[in-house]
């Protein structure tokens, strides 16, 4: 049987301080890198809950964003007939045109301006986005500059809220209505009529998408292939699901900085384990002799001491989880495409795993040079050290 | 006379120090029987201890034999000197060496842990050993909260507590004052007489040795042929 475990468990709390200096350099590091992980998760989230499986996103052939797409009024009359799209309550295909632009906001306190997308859609476009309902205010009406604008951006910027007037393109837009998306891309938007749009933008006939509706999934995947292969349209269609999991490549090299962040300093926090267990070694080399010379095997205090290391780095991956945990539905922004795109830190019961798991991970190697320096330690020179 | 429990021959141990040659025990060939009660002096650097810890395998010897109820040291691993050492060996400190973050129960109980017993029979039996030691009052205390003949009370348990065949003892009464060195020496005495361990101690206190059935002297790592 091994030594017990309450034997490191009071040693850990007896050298109080050191032990909350060392956990603090693990929760510090686990902190940084569950951070890094609920921001690109709450990225993820936000761009996987802005798609439809039902909707096709219709761009010019090999456009990989809408605000590099191009898609002309001719064609969209050509679309919106083919077979297998849905229509709505008023007998018109479930189809909409739509012109995204950018314009720039100051958020509250800053001076510089952040790229906010301005999207000119149809009512076809307003009432197939399931996931979008309106908070305050009411929708837009055709023929005038009035627009709808994401809470994200209310929340955000001064100049985007309920009643205020916005310069974009060359006329001044009221705001008549704040929408939320259910967590979806949506919200960082601000929606206005297509023909208003397109006219203030001077384009009118060369607008940037379309979005169609499918009556199912299945119908959708076929009507993807369908205005695929028409050459007459000449425009590429994709999943809009697919549409937004290829955005959230944009997540990609914040992901890779924060681990490289985390790395370094485990790297460094492993190095602050490994040097207050070795400190805890030397202090305790008469004891480590006595336990030999109980019968403990050189085995039972490698284990014991490999343990304890483990345990205090645990300490700092729990610590470092309930640092980050008030960031949890924290909004944040990115620039994704161009513009800004407001989503929540999403920490989950995974990641925080994720994040001991992190910590026993540096603990281990942190403490298993000091551990094997105990057990190898000669009886008799062991009871020697003072 | 009593089968030897330790037998020696031309037992010797060299080593190098700050490349000066040192014997520190020189063919000592010596036999204790079960049930005496011997105690080891001499001057400080004669190989008392040295010879006390060959006894315990706490250390190899560079030449001759060493037997200690019945196993050849010499020929045991290291796994199997732990396990040989925790089953027949207890060992008494002159620091007394408890773990300073367990209880006096917790520190009795730890030999025991490499036992087949379970936690119930495990507590009882330090319970029983620190009860034999006049410490059954003391259980839930600390080392810091004992005095140092109290200390050296729980590591003669810790010793006793898995009933070994062979009690050594390290100078257990030098860092103690006249009144809890004599109680150390009268509870030794008692495991002598009263449950028949073979106890080996060494000392350089004439007062600690008139409790022994049998004194050796040591001198410059050479056993005295007086007392031989």
């Amino acid at each position: 049987m091994a030594i017990p475990l309450t034997y490191n468990l009071r040693n850990l709390v007896v050298r109080r301080t050191t032990t909350v200096m060392t956990a603090l350099g693990i929760a510090l590091t686990v902190a940084v890198l569950l951070a890094v992980l609920a921001l690109v998760d709450g990225l993820r989230v936000t761009l996987a809950t802005s798609g439809d499986p039902r909707h096709v996103l219709v761009m010019r052939k090999g456009a990989t964003s809408e605000l590099t797409s191009l898609v002309t009024r001719m064609q969209f009359q050509d679309l919106k007939f083919k077979q297998g799209i849905a229509t709505g309550a008023d007998g018109q295909p479930l189809a909409s045109v739509e012109l995204i632009t950018i314009i720039s906001l100051a958020a509250e306190g800053s001076d510089t301006g952040d790229n906010v997308t301005i999207r000119g859609l149809m009512p076809a476009g307003i009432a197939m986005r399931h996931n979008v309902r309106l908070v305050s205010g009411r929708w837009f009406r055709q023929g005038v500059y009035e627009a709808v604008v994401g809470k994200s951006l209310s929340d955000r910027y001064p100049d985007a809220r309920l009643g205020k007037k916005l310069r974009m393109g060359r006329s001044d837009w009221t705001i008549v209505g704040v929408m939320d998306a259910s967590g979806g891309a949506q919200a960082s938007e601000i929606w206005g009529d297509v023909n208003q749009v397109s006219a203030d933008w001077n384009r009118v006939l060369y607008l940037s998408s379309a979005l169609v509706e499918a009556p199912d999934a299945v119908t959708a995947k076929a009507l993807v292939n369908s205005i695929g292969d028409d050459t007459r349209l000449d425009l590429g269609a994709q999943m809009e699901t697919d549409y937004f999991a290829q955005q959230t490549q944009s997540a990609t090299p914040i992901e890779y900085t924060g681990i490289f962040v985390a790395v370094i300093m485990a790297v460094g926090s492993s190095f602050a384990a490994m040097n207050t267990m070795y400190a805890a070694v030397a202090r305790r080399a008469r004891e480590i002799g006595t336990l030999r010379v109980l019968g403990f095997s050189k085995l039972s205090i490698l284990t014991s001491f490999w343990l304890e290391s483990v345990l205090l780095a645990g300490l700092g991956g729990v610590a470092g989880c309930l640092l980050v945990l008030p960031l949890n539905g924290h909004t944040t922004e990115v620039g994704a495409n161009f513009s800004q795109l407001a989503f929540a830190f999403h920490i989950t019961p995974g990641s925080m795993l994720a994040g001991v798991l992190f910590a026993i991970a540096l603990g281990s190697v942190g403490g298993l040079f000091p551990a094997a320096a105990a057990a190898r330690k000669e009886i008799l020179s062991a009871l020697r050290e003072t | 006379m009593s089968e030897p429990i330790i037998e020696t021959r031309n037992l010797t141990k060299e080593f190098l120090r700050d490349e000066f040659h040192v014997v520190a025990l020189k063919d000592v060939t010596l036999e204790i029987p079960q049930g005496e009660f011997v105690t080891l002096m001499g001057p400080s650097g004669s190989g008392k201890s040295t010879l006390l810890h060959l006894i315990a395998a706490m250390d190899r010897p560079t030449g001759g034999e060493i037997r200690v109820l019945g196993h050849n040291l010499r020929e045991l691993t290291d796994r199997e000197i732990a396990h040989w050492r925790n089953e027949n060996v207890g060992f008494i400190f002159q620091q007394f060496n408890l773990l300073p973050v367990l209880t006096a129960l917790e520190n009795v109980e730890l030999p025991l842990k490499l036992t087949h017993l379970n936690k119930a029979e495990r507590l009882e039996h330090a319970a029983t050993a620190l009860n034999l030691v006049g410490l059954g009052d003391r259980l839930g205390h600390f080392p810091r909260q004992l005095s140092g003949g109290q200390e050296q009370r729980v590591a003669i348990a810790r010793a006793i507590v898995t009933d070994p065949a062979l009690i050594l003892a390290d100078e257990p009464t030098g860092n103690l004052d006249a009144a809890s060195a004599q109680e150390v020496l009268t509870i030794l005495s008692k495991l002598n007489k009263d449950f028949g361990k073979t106890i080996v101690m060494v000392t350089h206190d004439p007062h600690a040795a008139h409790f022994a059935t049998r004194v050796h002297h040591l001198e410059k790592g050479e056993l005295m042929p007086d007392a031989a």
